[in-house]
């Protein structure tokens, strides 16, 4: 089993680019075990390209992001990531339970089926989520909310330590915050870290115990009440550098990088 | 009077393409959910180029050079556009319209130049020969007393599909997920590079064994229309693999019998009879849909009197 | 092998070679008509093709030229002529229906709009065909010859045909110039125009209708088939050669009308052979040396780009270690060997021989006993570039937050190209400093003159 003391979540000197354009430089941060976490920035800022990144989901042309000290690779099984709702076709022809189940896949090798086991526990992820109502549904006929708790089952159902989620608290309905909110504490009682994209500067405090602040580069991480300052805030929504990103973004096109380091 | 003789080799036609369309919309249907719909046009055209190569290169029409021509030339085309698309910053479609375009011409062009040689020509490309299908067959053993073991497209589409069912059935699963969501398929560690190449590999094959049926175009009609009249009505993945059959059969019995009736093409008129049901599909949707806001209405009308 | 021996035969040359005198004598008034004929053809779908793909509806192009098919072949069943007009007439119909349906269901049903293409182009091409099919079963008079529309055949092309050919063609060009601005606007950003109170639905109507004019005009040249790539691939090509719209349109035309008179020629001179492959394959050719070979993104210019950039990193990484070996001698020798270079950067020994060598050539490092030294210019230079080094490391502590291993990664990277401008920049930027973050001096501008 994982060892719940590591560190769950550090990130080394991550560098993402779009095309050329710097998206981030230089990102490192670590995140403390049985913690929530919120990831904070201006729109822009590179929070979703952050997680996306630290998954392996974005290809990231600097650094690296180690799970329990160890790489990706090695740890998957310990770390459940949800991704933005906009990603995928809700129509398609699949009914939650089976949304859920594809959590377990990690645990099965490509021909296996999920087993019964595999059911009682994505049976209670839903119910966890109070979604149990709805297990024979199919995506389409979910409203908004309900379609994050039926990812957020997903995520449990994986039984991971770590969770990492893209937005979840966006455009949901009051019921789908309250689950939320439960799900975290619930999550947290067990030892779990959860890492969110967080939009919402008002409700960082209630919701998370740590905060990491970024803007193409990273200006502040720590506990809440310590990071969140007037200043960082300031620096976090207050532009950013441009000669740094116009420089970064001639150094990607003119494929530096690469020639530097064959010599 | 329709003798006995006619009749099995109307049976082989009939049973040569109900697996080349139960095949097409198989694997159709991961095409349609995967947007891929375009891919599927690119590699069905695009195989011309590997059986033409296959025949010129090899000398034969051997069931297995063909199929290696074809999965070859099917996969260059998705590699070849996906390179094009990351190289020069083309739109993914424009540079799948730009790859297969080529591979296809070359292909007519081959043909063209070499009818003589290889047993193709235009008209095959377009419409297949299915009506030919029974007289192309298999002997076991020596060439006069041999068994005759019936047609050899048929005996190539039986292989083509079992190894499509099979290999849904086996990753089924993995299927689905890199199918419904990729990026949560990565972030569980699984290879989707493998499986959009598997899947492409498959949709070579199918089509490289749907084409002494069908032809090199028809077969996109087979691929994309059973399976997207399935998507309008499927709940579940299972279910719409077993719409998308059913509707493909319906189509070739339909089809048949409209070939029959007017005399024309019998693979074209398989491929209209599939768009005919899908029209048929969407008009009974529309139709429901009608109802069901007259329906609302009413109620609300009675709502605000009450 | 016979076929092959056909092919090789040097009188089959000579009699290619006159018959494409003869084609280029202008005397067989036909073949003149079928070129020019050709040359708008392609000019205008070139043209036409593009806003498509600006549009990012690279495909519609071949989605609406198989949906002609089912029009044409409806038309002559109804009509029972093979007159210019009464073909175009079908076909434009059925074409502007396979746009309707292309548009309708992903807006209606749950189809996406890649599936939608899809099913039109092969629904209504099988249709066509069924109907081709059923007109070969019938004993029609002059059935014979549509089946040419499929893969298109210049040299069967009527002077009728070409007559509605050049109207339509010089209908479309002088549309697109007449609304070029419009075009330009709506394939640039729709919502915008929408903003602007221009009628996005009206004009994207009128695009869709000039390639459905271009398509179905084109039919009997380049065929159904293939009728998507003289749409798309010569503005794909256009691409590489100018980032300006105007000359885009203007390249694209000439490389479609380049392409389509090939296949006209080829046509005349082996007239069973189809036209639009020949089209098609010359297009491509067209696109992959542009690919190549263009002045700006070509993938050529970019890989000589990428080796000129790594010698130059490679050239000034030395420069800067020579300077800081200088500095730890406290300038008081200059002189330095292989040995002592590499002890300080990681380099290859043949590598650092070669561009000890360029560097030499430049004038920049003498050799000097038993080792390399800095020339004036070379200090000159190296002394810019520890400069600039050194002023990023301290930007980007003062701004960044990053320890100073970090930063001075970073900067070994930066210090190739920033130039004179961002110095000042980051002197502005800076308060007063005169050290690095590691504790370094900066070395001011006019260091040498000091000296």
């Amino acid at each position: 089993m994982t060892d719940r003391s590591a560190i769950p979540l550090k990130v080394e000197q991550l560098s993402i680019r779009y095309h050329h354009k710097p998206v981030l430089t230089d990102v490192s941060f670590e995140v403390p075990a049985g913690k929530t976490v919120a990831i904070i920035g201006p729109n822009g800022a590179g929070k979703s390209s952050l997680l996306k990144g630290i998954m392996g989901l974005t290809p990231v042309i600097q650094g690296q992001a180690l799970f329990f000290g160890e790489p990706l690779d090695k740890k998957r099984l310990t770390t459940a990531y949800v991704p933005q709702r906009e990603e995928i076709d809700w129509d398609f022809p699949i009914d939650v339970m089976d949304v859920v189940l594809m959590g377990r896949h990690g645990q099965l090798k490509f021909w296996q089926r999920p087993n019964q086991n595999d059911r009682d526990i994505a049976e209670k992820a839903l119910w966890d989520l109070q979604m149990s109502d709805f297990s024979d549904r199919q995506i389409s006929q979910l409203s908004g909310g309900q379609q994050q708790r039926v990812f957020l089952a997903r995520a449990l159902a994986q039984q991971a330590s770590l969770y990492l989620m893209d937005e979840p608290f966006a455009g949901v309905d009051v019921a789908t915050e309250k689950a939320i909110i439960e799900l975290f504490k619930q999550l947290k009682a067990q030892g779990n870290t959860v890492v969110c994209v967080h939009h919402d500067l008002n409700t960082v405090h209630e919701y998370y115990d740590y905060a990491v602040l970024i803007n193409a580069r990273l200006i502040a991480a720590g506990p809440v009440d310590e990071v969140l300052t007037k200043d960082n805030l300031n620096k976090t929504y207050g532009g950013r550098l441009s000669l740094l990103n116009e420089m970064t973004e001639q150094l990607y096109r003119s494929q530096l990088n690469q020639a530097h380091d064959q010599d | 009077m329709p003798s006995i003789e006619n009749w099995i080799l109307d049976l082989w036609i009939i049973a040569t393409a109900s697996l080349v369309a139960a095949s097409c919309a198989m694997v159709g249907v991961f095409l349609i959910l995967r947007r891929q719909a375009l891919m599927g046009d690119a590699i069905s055209h695009s195989v011309l180029l590997g059986i033409v190569l296959a025949y010129l290169l090899a000398g034969t029409n051997t069931l297995w050079v063909m199929l290696t021509g074809a999965v070859i030339i099917g996969l260059l085309t998705a590699w070849l556009s996906e390179s094009l698309h990351k190289l020069s910053r083309l739109q993914s479609d424009a540079s799948i319209g730009i790859v297969f375009t080529l591979f296809f011409s070359i292909g007519v062009i081959l043909v063209s130049l070499y009818t003589g040689h290889i047993d193709l020509d235009q008209e095959c490309v377009l419409y297949g020969e299915i009506a030919f299908v029974p007289f192309d067959t298999v002997i076991w053993g020596d060439m006069e007393t041999g068994t005759d073991l019936g047609p050899r497209a048929f005996w190539l589409i039986l292989i083509v599909f079992t190894l499509v069912a099979l290999s849904i059935a086996i990753g089924f699963e993995r299927l689905k997920t890199v199918t419904f969501h990729p990026s949560l398929a990565v972030s569980l560690g699984i290879n989707i590079t493998f499986w959009h190449y598997f899947l492409m590999t498959l949709v070579s094959m199918t089509t490289v064994a749907s084409f002494d049926a069908v032809g090199a175009i028809l077969v996109v009609a087979l691929l994309i229309i059973p399976a997207s009249s399935a998507y309008l009505l499927a709940t579940s993945l299972k279910r719409m693999l077993w719409l998308a059959i059913a509707y493909s059969q319906g189509s070739v019995w339909i089809g048949y019998a409209l070939s029959y009736w007017l005399d024309s093409s019998i693979a074209a008129s398989i491929a209209v009879s599939a768009g005919a049901l899908l029209a048929l599909t969407l008009m009974v949707i529309q139709i429901r849909k009608w109802i069901q806001q007259q329906h609302y209405a009413k109620q609300l009308q009675s709502g605000e009197s009450a | 092998m016979q076929g092959f021996e056909v092919y090789s035969d040097a009188s089959l040359w000579q009699q290619t070679l006159e018959q494409l005198a003869l084609f280029w004598s202008f005397e067989d008034v036909n073949a003149t008509w079928v070129l020019v004929g050709s040359l708008l053809l392609g000019m205008s779908a070139s043209v036409i093709g593009a806003f498509a793909f600006l549009r990012k509806r690279s495909l519609l192009g071949d989605a609406l030229a198989h949906a002609a098919l089912p029009g044409v072949m409806m038309a002559f069943l109804l009509s029972g002529s093979r007159d210019a007009e009464v073909i175009f007439g079908g076909a434009l119909l059925s074409s502007l229906l396979g746009f309707w349906i292309i548009d309708w269901l992903p807006k209606n049903t749950k189809i996406k709009p890649d599936a939608a293409l899809a099913i039109t182009l092969s629904f209504m091409f099988a249709l066509g065909l069924m109907l081709l099919s059923l007109i070969q079963s019938t004993d029609m008079p002059n059935k014979s010859g549509l089946d040419k529309l499929l893969f298109g055949q210049a040299a069967a092309i009527t002077s009728e045909d070409i007559q509605l050919l050049v109207y339509v063609t010089s209908a479309v060009l002088i549309t697109v110039i007449l609304f070029f601005d419009k075009f330009r606007l709506i394939a640039f950003n729709r919502l915008y125009a929408q903003t602007l109170g221009v009628s996005v639905r009206f004009y994207e109507f009128l695009l869709a209708l000039m390639i459905v004019l271009s398509v179905v005009v084109g039919l009997q040249l380049v065929g159904v088939v293939l009728m998507a790539a003289i749409l798309l691939t010569p503005i794909a090509a256009a691409r590489f050669w100018s980032h300006q719209l105007s000359y885009l349109l203007l390249l694209a035309g000439i490389f479609g009308a380049l392409s389509a008179s090939i296949g006209a020629q080829i046509s005349y001179i082996a007239p069973a052979m189809p036209t639009g492959p020949w089209i098609v394959v010359s297009l491509s050719l067209v696109f992959f040396i542009s690919f190549l070979v263009a002045p700006q993104n070509g993938l050529i210019k970019r890989y000589l780009d990428y080796r000129r950039l790594r010698h130059r990193v490679a050239q000034e990484n030395i420069l800067r270690t020579l300077h800081k070996l200088l500095e730890r001698n406290h300038f008081k020798r200059n002189d330095f060997t292989v040995a002592q270079i590499t002890a300080l950067r990681n380099i290859q020994i043949q590598t650092l021989k070669q561009t000890l060598k360029q560097l030499q050539k430049q004038g920049l490092v003498r050799e000097l006993g038993g080792g390399f030294a800095l020339s004036e210019a070379g200090l000159r230079r190296a002394i810019e570039l520890t400069r600039r080094h050194r002023l990023w490391e301290s930007y980007l502590s003062q701004h960044a937050d990053l320890t100073s291993e970090q930063v001075h990664q970073q900067a070994e990277h930066m210090e190739h190209i920033l130039n004179q401008e961002h110095e000042e920049q980051i002197v502005a930027e800076l308060m007063q400093r005169l050290s690095d973050p590691h504790g370094q001096p900066i070395p001011p501008k006019n260091t040498l003159e000091e000296q």
